[in-house]
């Protein structure tokens, strides 16, 4: 990670519903290739900033540029370069699994040709091939979460937001599901997860923790663990939470 | 243009696989029409009338006997001497009171004047309006043929009888068949209704399950979303109307007398416009409860002035004024004038503007309103 131009650049960035900032001024940078995460419990503010810099809501104040982009100016360029998948699970159930992608790839502007070869290898990469026709309302959860991450994919962007992708799937899918997230790292993409499971933090390459709307922590899992004097992701979390200390600063 | 391709696909995908859609597009307007054609009959018969005759004259049962066989008419009760007539309206049990004073004949014959009594439950407006407007008609009848007829017995007094004849021709209608009227005007309101309807779930449905969210981040241009929305529910209006048509036709033969090509241009814009109605709603609501609560704010108001149940030169002036923003009021004109008098692009051309003028707006603030970043 040492790619001195960061491909997520956020400064001093608020989201703020009347008295309440659901986004307290936070700022941070994500590199080309990163698997970023940014942990924190429910009603911490990922969901917000993860809003903001996909261009779903408009900051209050602050700066970001996602892409090389400005989130104000060019929210519309952004979206071509970048993939999201919402906790709140979206891909079309009434729709199969192929219709989903021919309507995802359509929009995005992929050629006919380019939608079914793509169809064809996200189907035989999932092992999917023969729910191709199914529903999306008949499959389980886990294989929605990770269609619905290759379907963020289709379009080959350059990032990625992942907004809790793992919330209620057992844990031998979200193993799967990380190797997922694995594999688009290697292959060059900047993966931005959020979750709330601590466990997961390890396998990113540098966390943010937010506490209320605030960034209280930012690092490696590594260098978090040794700062809180910690075994786990857990512990740190914990002591931030206990300390209310803030190492980010 | 190839987007929204993809997008009306899926708009079609979708509406042909949901269940409670379907049967609401197909089924419903076709039993509506049906039902509603032959239930807005506004024509009264068999109104029931009480007959208190206190003069018990030769002049009073001739005019018994001219009421009782009249067909809008059935004589229930009679009595003969003086009753409380308030008491009998309020059992509710007669719509009419024909009270016949003592005297009735003899003032008939002698006097310039007589009068008789009506006592009418005006709980039914209509019933109550029509039911008088009939009985005075068949005493204006009676007055003709059997007082001219007593009054040849009675050598006293020699009055010129005026006889005023009326003759009637219904143009455009000929038999004043109530069907032909209404049909067109309930084809309006169910296409007005179901493509209110359907559009204005549409947009919030996806708020609702969140898929909008997945279509706000890619870079899907704004009027490729709404043209992927409006379309296919355009498709739908145009279908709708063709059915409601169809059954206006084989079922109840009503007369298409003006140009088709004319009446299908006309409901091509007028559904531009309720389309955006309800894309329009669809924007600024958040759940498909608000937006069915709004959508029945403004069809009842519209259906109700629209001028198919009561007659827009009815109403008080103010309220005639507001009809003029009435999109239906606007079609109920156009389809009659066109279905029924034959009535060419010339004779609609104002209505045609007001719509187009209605479509533009009502888009733009949708469009306006609909945002990807909020």
């Amino acid at each position: 990670m040492t790619d001195p131009a960061p491909i997520v650049s956020v400064k001093n960035l608020v989201k703020a519903f009347g008295k309440f900032h659901a986004v307290d001024r936070i700022s941070f940078e994500v590199f080309p290739g990163e698997i970023f995460g940014f942990l924190g419990a429910n009603g911490a503010g990922k969901t917000t900033a993860i809003k903001m810099l996909t261009g779903l809501w408009k900051p209050t104040s602050g700066e970001a540029t996602v892409a090389g982009y400005d989130i104000y100016k060019e929210a519309e360029s952004i979206k071509r370069d970048i993939g999201y998948m919402s906790q709140k699970f979206s891909l079309y159930s009434d729709l199969s699994v192929v219709e989903n992608i021919r309507l995802f790839g359509g929009i995005y502007g992929l050629g006919k040709e380019e939608i079914k070869m793509k169809s064809d290898d996200l189907l035989k990469r999932l092992n999917l091939e023969k729910e191709a026709g199914s529903l999306i309302s008949s499959l389980p959860l886990g294989w929605k979460q990770k269609l619905a991450f290759s379907v963020a994919m289709l379009h080959d962007p350059k990032i990625i937001f992942l907004d809790e992708p793992t919330g209620g799937v057992d844990p031998i899918t979200r193993r799967q599901f990380w190797d997922m997230i694995y594999e688009a790292a290697d292959r060059g993409k900047t993966i931005f997860v959020t979750t709330h499971y601590m466990d997961e933090a390890e396998y990113c390459d540098r966390i943010s923790m937010m506490v209320s709307g605030k960034i209280a922590a930012l690092g490696t899992p590594g260098a978090l663990k040794k700062g809180f004097k910690a075994r786990d992701m857990d512990e740190v979390f914990v002591g931030i939470a206990r300390e209310g200390k803030s190492l980010a600063e | 243009m190839r987007t929204i391709r993809f997008l009306i696909q899926k708009e079609f995908l979708q509406i042909f696989r949901n269940k409670s859609i379907l049967p609401i597009i197909i089924v419903a307007p076709v039993i509506q029409l049906l039902v509603l054609a032959y239930a807005a009959d506004f024509e009264i018969r068999n109104l029931k009338i009480y007959w208190n005759d206190q003069d018990q004259s030769t002049a009073s049962s001739r005019l018994r006997d001219k009421i009782s066989s009249s067909e809008y008419f059935s004589l229930t009760d009679v009595s003969f001497e003086y009753i409380d007539l308030n008491e009998e309206l309020d059992k509710g049990k007669t719509d009419l009171i024909l009270n016949v004073p003592i005297g009735f004949e003899r003032d008939y014959l002698t006097s310039e004047k007589s009068e008789i009594q009506l006592l009418v439950n005006a709980i039914d407006g209509i019933k109550a309006g029509l039911g008088s407007f009939y009985l005075s008609q068949v005493a204006r009848d009676f007055s003709l043929e059997v007082g001219g007829e007593l009054m040849a017995k009675m050598p006293l007094k020699k009055i010129d009888l005026q006889v005023i004849e009326t003759t009637y021709s219904f143009w455009f209608n000929p038999f004043l068949n109530y069907k032909t009227y209404m049909v067109p005007g309930i084809l309006v309101i169910l296409v007005t209704m179901i493509g209110a309807f359907i559009s204005s779930m549409n947009i919030v449905r996806e708020k609702e399950l969140g898929t909008i969210e997945q279509l706000n981040v890619t870079p899907l241009k704004k009027y490729q979303f709404i043209l992927g929305k409006m379309i296919p529910l355009w498709i739908i209006g145009l279908f709708e109307f063709s059915l409601g048509l169809l059954v206006a036709k084989l079922v109840f033969n009503i007369p298409i007398v003006g140009s088709l090509l004319l009446l299908y241009g006309f409901t091509a814009v007028y559904l531009v416009m309720v389309v955006g109605i309800g894309m329009f709603i669809s924007t600024v609501t958040e759940t498909q409860q608000q937006a069915m609560f709004i959508s029945w704010f403004f069809l009842v108001i519209f259906i109700l002035m629209g001028g198919l149940f009561t007659p827009i030169e009815n109403m008080p002036p103010w309220a005639q004024k507001i009809t003029l923003i009435n999109p239906v009021r606007y079609f109920i004109e156009v389809i009659r004038l066109v279905m029924l008098k034959g009535s060419g692009l010339q004779d609609i051309g104002r209505q045609i503007i007001v719509v187009v003028f209605y479509a533009i707006i009502i888009n733009s603030l949708a469009v306006w309103r609909y945002r990807k970043t909020t």
